[in-house]
């Protein structure tokens, strides 16, 4: 198993360098057997292609040549040429003068931008390199190309995936890829409060904010770090499996045969799902106030002199969050399963019922397996989500009963992301809240990794016997 | 069957039917709490935290309020709609092409994409967060443009979550698509004139759920309108009603408020409740 493992790994290495082998070789191939249509078409992006008739691809890569020259001396380089440094003159106010320096955060954004740039242009032009060499041997065997309008209509029919794609993936470059490189990099630089620019440039500080993180002396947040981590899963771990099994206990109540109006019950529960979250949480999370319904009924039935501090104390606060999450958690739950018990063949349950067997015995054999074995991948779904869960926690707590032992303000019942989030709006502490971030990335997929790979259903996709 | 077993059964019905009306009662408290406190007289009765359920005196004091001008609600509530208007088309039509894609065509790097928009799904969302605003900011879509700007943001990042859509384009068998390619239609043809009509139960679900988002959307929406009153949705604005302290008062407000916008979208949800458990089951079951 190892050694097939190892095996594996190698030949993708070389697969990797062998493919890298084989493009050299074809720019080298197309430039020394090309014609010269080809050979200038090395300097002149399309024009081999124009040349030849084929003038909707050709001016496709000469367009976008023009475009990428015209970005990078116009705009990118200037930001380019200074993100070794992120900037060296701040502005400043000289007299009643405003003197424009650098500016950090343009620098490193568009340098990223930039080096996005020239690995685009680079492709662009292997593209380019092959078009020409396509174009040539088709010519030799003495075809014809095709014509421009083939082209056009072949964006509808053979390559209609970079139709429908080309806008999508462009969006999620723009606004999901480059600002999550950009903000890995302030990782790794001191950009906080106190480092704002233009007035003050920040800079490379290379692993410094990991450090602190992982520091656990007067100044380091290391501490609280793992506190918040800890709560995190903890959190997670409660909300997915106490979710998971009243949800499906709840399924099982309502699909049972005796039961009548099983819709009106399932509509019920679902207005959970239905109400805004703000609405329905905020309220809940007033209720539960200090002077809030819960408390003013329980003291005035004498169950209790005092009111039950539900928010404020930190342990109660942690499990009026998790028992309130229930209230949101069950419903889902309850959808998905009820439609898989259903698949269940009942005749399992009749010959188990024949021998003797109990509700319990029943559940525990049958239907929990089936359970568990289909919604395996929802489970780590739920589970990762519920690590990124912000809106329960932020709307009833927002991380609160706060504590001057945990460092950067982060609260008792604070998950990693809503800590991340503070730490951005209030105390614009990007360069931690950066950290935080590639941490909950990191767990995520490590949880991710390892389950995944344990699930019975991808192990054995044959299904269940 | 013997009389024990009957009455055995008969019990555990009874304990059933006791379980559901005392979950029922439960999960609907908080809603029936939520429209008591909306008609509490706002006169009478001020309108903060009270600790009791029912309202000594009923009133349209709150609706009344929010409607006579003294703040945007109505301003709030379009914005909302506008942008859960937008987001749930373009959305749509964005998720509805990249699964297509994913799901039919087999092109170079095709699960090279899959896997790095997975790998991507697992940075946290906020953590963009300044980097959007400030994209956003030099397209002036930020404080008053911050309507457009939250539609942008949404939808130009919602490819990534194409799974159930995918999986449920998946179902439809191929062997259609061919005979349909033998006949001489283009790929383009066949998404227009099969795939989508056949799609019905998941573009309903996939609006749906666009739709629902923008209703709950705090964090970023409170980012980007940041002391804009004007550009303001109604999970920001009416969170501060409940929040701070400047607004003690406004709680009853604030439930006459909650009414207001939970009631279309808890009907429009109720009315599509079929589709959304389809989709619900089909993408918890295929992971």
């Amino acid at each position: 198993m190892k050694h097939s493992a190892a095996k594996r790994k190698k030949n993708v290495i070389a697969s990797f360098f062998e493919s890298i082998g084989q493009i050299f070789k074809n720019i080298g191939v197309t430039f020394v057997e090309g014609d010269i249509k080809t050979k200038l078409s090395f300097l002149i992006f399309g024009l081999g292609p124009i040349l030849r008739g084929q003038v909707l691809i050709g001016a496709a890569l000469l367009l976008l040549e023009a475009l990428f020259f015209c970005y990078m001396f116009g705009f990118g380089w200037q930001y380019l040429s200074k993100i070794t440094t992120l900037g060296t003159v701040a502005t400043q106010k000289v007299g009643r003068k405003t003197v424009y320096g650098d500016n950090s955060f343009l620098i490193l954004l568009f340098g990223v931008l930039s080096i996005f740039a020239i690995i685009a242009i680079l492709v662009i032009w292997y593209l380019n390199i092959q078009e020409n060499r396509k174009e040539e041997l088709l010519l030799k065997e003495g075809k014809r190309l095709p014509s421009n309008r083939t082209v056009f209509l072949s964006l509808f029919d053979k390559n209609f995936d970079k139709t429908l794609l080309a806008l999508p993936v462009t969006g999620i470059f723009v606004f999901t890829v480059l600002p999550i490189v950009f903000m890995i990099l302030v990782a790794f630089t001191n950009y906080d409060k106190n480092h704002q620019s233009p007035t003050n440039l920040f800079t490379w500080v290379g692993l410094e904010n990991f450090k602190n993180l992982v520091s656990f002396g007067k100044t380091g947040i290391g501490g609280t770090f793992v506190q918040v981590l800890a709560w995190t899963l903890v959190w997670a771990f409660f909300a997915t499996f106490i979710d998971y099994f009243l949800g499906l206990a709840v399924a099982m109540l309502i699909n049972k045969k005796e039961i009548k109006f099983k819709k009106l019950w399932r509509t019920i529960l679902v207005m959970t799902i239905a109400v805004p979250q703000f609405v329905s949480l905020l309220y809940v999370m007033k209720m539960f106030a200090n002077d809030g319904l819960i408390n003013g009924y329980l003291i005035k039935w004498g169950i209790i002199d005092s009111y039950i501090p539900f928010w404020t104390d930190p342990m109660l606060a942690r499990i009026t969050i998790i028992v309130v999450n229930i209230w949101i958690g069950i419903p889902y739950m309850m959808l998905i399963a009820t439609g898989l018990l259903m698949n269940i063949p009942e005749d399992l349950y009749e010959s188990a019922r024949i021998d003797g067997a109990s509700g319990w015995q029943m559940f525990r054999s049958i239907t929990l397996p089936y359970m568990l074995f289909v919604t395996g991948p929802f489970l780590l779904t739920q589970f990762t989500g519920n690590l990124n869960n912000f809106n329960v926690i932020y709307l009833l707590t927002q991380g609160k009963p706060q504590s001057m032992s945990l460092a950067e303000k982060a609260g008792y019942s604070d998950l990693l992301v809503t800590w991340l989030y503070k730490m951005t709006v209030n105390d614009t502490n990007y360069k931690m809240a950066a950290v935080i971030g590639i941490m909950v990335f990191v767990v995520t997929a490590v949880i991710t990794l390892v389950v995944y790979n344990m699930l019975p259903s991808v192990k054995d996709e044959e299904g269940f016997q | 069957m013997n009389k024990s077993y009957k009455t055995k059964r008969k019990i555990s019905t009874a304990i059933s039917y006791v379980l559901l009306v005392l979950i029922s009662i439960i999960w609907l408290f908080p809603f029936v709490g939520l429209v008591l406190q909306s008609f509490r007289s706002y006169k009478t009765e001020f309108g903060g935290m009270v600790d009791y359920l029912v309202p000594h005196s009923f009133s349209l004091d709150n609706y009344r309020f929010l409607f006579s001008g003294e703040t945007n609600f109505i301003l709030w509530y379009r914005n909302t709609l506008v942008i859960a208007f937008f987001v749930t088309i373009f959305q749509t039509i964005i998720v509805l092409c990249v699964s297509y894609a994913l799901s039919r065509m087999r092109f170079k790097g095709r699960t090279i994409l899959m896997r790095f928009w997975l790998v991507l799904g697992m940075f946290p969302g906020f953590l963009t967060m300044i980097c959007l605003y400030f994209l956003l900011k030099m397209l002036g879509l930020t404080q008053a443009g911050a309507v457009p700007g939250l539609i942008l943001v949404s939808i130009a990042s919602c490819g990534m979550g194409y799974y159930v859509c995918k999986g449920y384009f998946d179902t439809i068998p191929k062997a259609l698509d061919e005979a349909a390619r033998i006949d001489g239609a283009t790929r383009a043809r066949i998404f227009f004139t099969m795939t989508i009509p056949m799609s019905k139960p998941i573009i309903i679900y996939t609006a749906l759920v666009a739709f629902m988002a923008p209703w709950c959307d705090y964090v970023f929406a409170s980012y980007v309108a940041f002391g804009h009153d004007k550009s303001y949705n109604v999970a920001v604005a009416m969170t501060r009603w409940v929040w701070t302290n400047d607004y003690q008062g406004y709680f009853t407000r604030f439930c006459a408020g909650g009414v207001l916008i939970a009631v279309p979208v808890t009907l429009l949800f109720m009315f599509l409740q079929k589709y959304y458990v389809e989709g619900v089951t089909g993408g918890a079951v295929k992971g």
